[in-house]
């Protein structure tokens, strides 16, 4: 391996370069002092560019451990015992939890996206009461971030759909236990708001920063299960004319979002907008963002119209096959479409 | 947040002047490079980088709130907790209170189906003094289309509110706070807003009205890039405009017939579906901003005329399900016929029909 793909600071690089350390196995056997006088630079600096290249050069190497063959790897046994144990977050729309295989993944990075009106915002609402569902209604009993470039958050109807949450669990609760005493749901249409961190994002410099700082805000704010950006596309939209750099930034994004998915166990929601694209002679409507955009998310779904419903399509998912579901966005949140079928469904 | 100077966020004194010395003053600045450009531009090592991008981002990233301190800012701090009821009842319902502040409103509809009619009645409605339910203030109404009547206002308030505009004096006063502006070409509406900003930051301003946003900026024809971007200015300086003086935006739109045969579809429906598709709408009518506007309105009511009827629909609303009402236009301006709405399921929500419009 080159010493020019080390993560050091350019002149570092010429110096080792010039003093002819070209490969990074020529420096593993060599001592910071030696190091430093061969380059002319501080004994320290020369201690952090060894202590690069041994990390760099270690992932090459195959050091036999009880636990895996190569360090930081996880067999796919392990992963599937793990996608297993992973819980999901209910959409309340029994069909889309069913072509979704039970929710929302956490773990992934969920792409939403649709034309104006279709009910994405409802169905980031509606998600980010969900997640807080207690554990003994099948639940995460989890919080929820909710990031909003547009200022389309409304509170009121959060403040409807929670209520409407705690009806569900109270009918689901005196179904299960007929004949025991109903027992009082003792949670508050409040304690729903209060789990919600709500940022309000005015430019694509806030929306980098917010992304940046949630590794930490999550670790400093423990049980967030549901990461929300309503919509990722608004400013990148707007304020752009170099696109290579807005791809750069967007897939920058992409790779941190997936990060804290990963890190923390939550699922990421990412609402996306429409726009129209010319092939095959004719005007299609896709998600905006552009082609090197639509590899960033794990999944995606699509949400249209179609008859005279609405229904969600699965677009792309490495796990679960292409398929659409009806649903409908109803003065509860979002629900079945078949109106004998309104309870949530509860896993 | 975003012009926020490095040298003032208190990083270690020796990474800010290497920041300063390539000519990165803002966190727009940095927060524009990744990382390994930064490393590279800079000349330090990456965990100096990292460690320094995530303090620029911390300190420039705006604070949270939760939904709960939300709410409850809004029912304590404003008036009406943040609605201005159109005393549609009906329509109040829907909208949880009356059109919310700090977002855009839409009214779409085909020409002379009440629109303007509907925003004389809301500049009224925000005038009017809080003892009587309004806002009790100042209005600023672009008016692109010539079409403000102040006879027609005067004749709205007296019948709609014979009690106030009874009073010696009241409808000069009334009227008087509504400021009517009237640009004629794209550049002189571009110089309204910036004005009314700074207006909006020094008076007592309660509502914002434009009628309509597409006179003028849609007024050039064509298709993609050389619309949208004067149109993207004009969207985010409006959004922002309503979001940081937290007033309520009502916007018209007008329609064009659509020239396809088919709405837009994704490439994974199928074609054949297409064909089945209802096309029992009489005429084939679209907002006339496109995509990009429609997505950023917060609401949308569309207007429209079938069968004989005129009806109101929420067509787009993140509080409420799409519901329609039906309405009349009368001397004391719009109003509504029954104040419980029909549910819609399908796409009929987002449909403008333009039948039968006298």
């Amino acid at each position: 391996m080159e010493v020019s793909s080390l993560p050091i600071s350019a002149s570092h690089r010429a110096k080792l370069i010039s003093a002819g350390y070209i490969s990074i196995s020529s420096l593993s056997s060599i001592s910071p002092a030696h190091l430093a006088r061969d380059l002319g630079i501080s004994e320290n600096e020369a201690t952090g560019i060894l202590k690069v290249a041994s990390q760099r050069g270690g992932l090459g190497r195959t050091i036999p451990s009880h636990h895996s063959i190569v360090d930081g790897a996880q067999t796919a046994w392990d992963m599937l015992h793990e996608e297993e144990s992973c819980r999901r977050i209910t959409t309340s729309c029994a069909d889309l939890d069913d072509i979704l295989g039970g929710g929302i993944s956490c773990k992934e990075v969920t792409e939403i996206g649709g034309v104006p009106g279709i009910g994405k915002t409802q169905l980031g609402i509606q998600l980010a009461i969900n997640v807080q569902i207690p554990l003994e209604y099948g639940g995460l009993a989890g919080k929820a971030v909710y990031i909003d470039t547009e200022g389309s958050f409304m509170v009121e109807r959060v403040q409807q759909v929670a209520e409407a949450c705690i009806k569900d669990m109270q009918e689901y609760d005196s179904f299960l236990r007929k004949d025991l005493p109903a027992r009082q749901v003792d949670l508050q249409a409040n304690d729903f708001l209060a789990n919600i961190y709500y940022f309000r994002i005015c430019s694509y410099t806030e929306q980098i920063a917010v992304i940046n700082y949630l590794e930490k805000f999550i670790s400093e704010h423990k049980d967030i299960k549901v990461v929300i950006v309503d919509s990722i596309t608004f400013h990148f939209r707007q304020d752009f004319d170099d696109m290579a750099l807005r791809t750069r930034l967007l897939g920058g994004m992409a790779l941190k979002l997936m990060k804290l998915a990963k890190k923390f166990t939550l699922a990421v929601i990412l609402l996306n907008q429409v726009t129209t694209k010319y092939s095959g002679g004719s005007f299609q409507l896709t998600l905006a963002l552009g082609d090197s955009w639509s590899h960033a998310c794990t999944n995606r779904i699509i949400l249209y119209w179609n008859g005279n419903g609405r229904y969600a399509h699965i677009d792309k998912s490495p796990s679960i096959r292409s398929a659409s579901a009806p649903y409908a966005v109803t003065g509860r949140g979002i629900r079945n479409l078949a109106s004998n079928c309104k309870r949530v469904k509860l896993m | 947040m975003a012009n926020k100077l490095i040298s003032e966020m208190g990083l270690p004194k020796s990474i800010a002047n290497i920041f300063a010395a390539r000519n990165i003053h803002t966190a727009k600045d940095a927060l524009s490079l990744t990382e390994f450009e930064l490393t590279e531009l800079l000349d330090v090592g990456l965990a100096e980088v990292t460690t320094a991008v995530s303090s620029i981002s911390e300190i420039s990233c705006p604070p949270y709130q939760t939904a709960l301190s939300l709410l409850e800012q809004r029912m304590h701090n404003e008036h009406l907790a943040g609605h201005l009821p159109t005393r549609l009842k009906g329509l109040d319902a829907a909208l949880c209170g009356g059109i919310p502040f700090g977002v855009i409103t839409e009214l779409v509809g085909p020409a002379g189906i009440g629109k303007t009619q509907f925003c004389l009645k809301l500049s009224l409605l925000a005038s009017l003094p809080s003892s009587h339910g309004g806002l009790d203030g100042h209005v600023i109404y672009v008016d692109t289309e010539s079409k403000f009547s102040s006879r027609r206002m005067i004749e709205i308030g007296v019948n709609s509110f014979p009690e106030i505009f009874q009073i010696e004096g009241m409808a000069q006063q009334m009227a008087g706070r509504i400021l009517v502006l009237q640009p004629t070409t794209p550049t002189e509406f571009s110089e309204c807003l910036q004005k009314i900003k700074d207006s909006l930051l020094q008076h007592h301003m309660k509502l914002l009205v434009i009628d309509s946003m597409a006179a003028l900026v849609s007024g050039r024809d064509g298709q993609g890039q050389c619309r949208q971007h004067p149109l993207g200015w004009h969207m985010t300086f409006i959004k922002s405009l309503a979001e940081f003086s937290r007033i309520p935006v009502v916007v018209t739109n007008q329609v064009r017939s659509h020239s396809g045969d088919d709405p837009f579809h994704y490439s994974f429906q199928d074609s054949r579906q297409n064909l089945d598709f209802p096309t029992t709408f009489d005429s084939h009518l679209v907002a006339a901003l496109g995509i990009p506007w429609a997505h950023a309105v917060s609401i949308r009511l569309v207007l429209e005329s079938k069968s004989g009827q005129r009806f109101i629909k929420l067509a787009k609303s993140s509080m409420s399900p799409p519901v329609a009402f039906t309405f009349a236009i009368s001397a004391s301006g719009i109003s509504l016929l029954h104040d419980d709405g029909i549910e819609m399921t399908g796409p009929e929500i987002n449909g403008i029909c333009g039948q039968g419009v006298i």
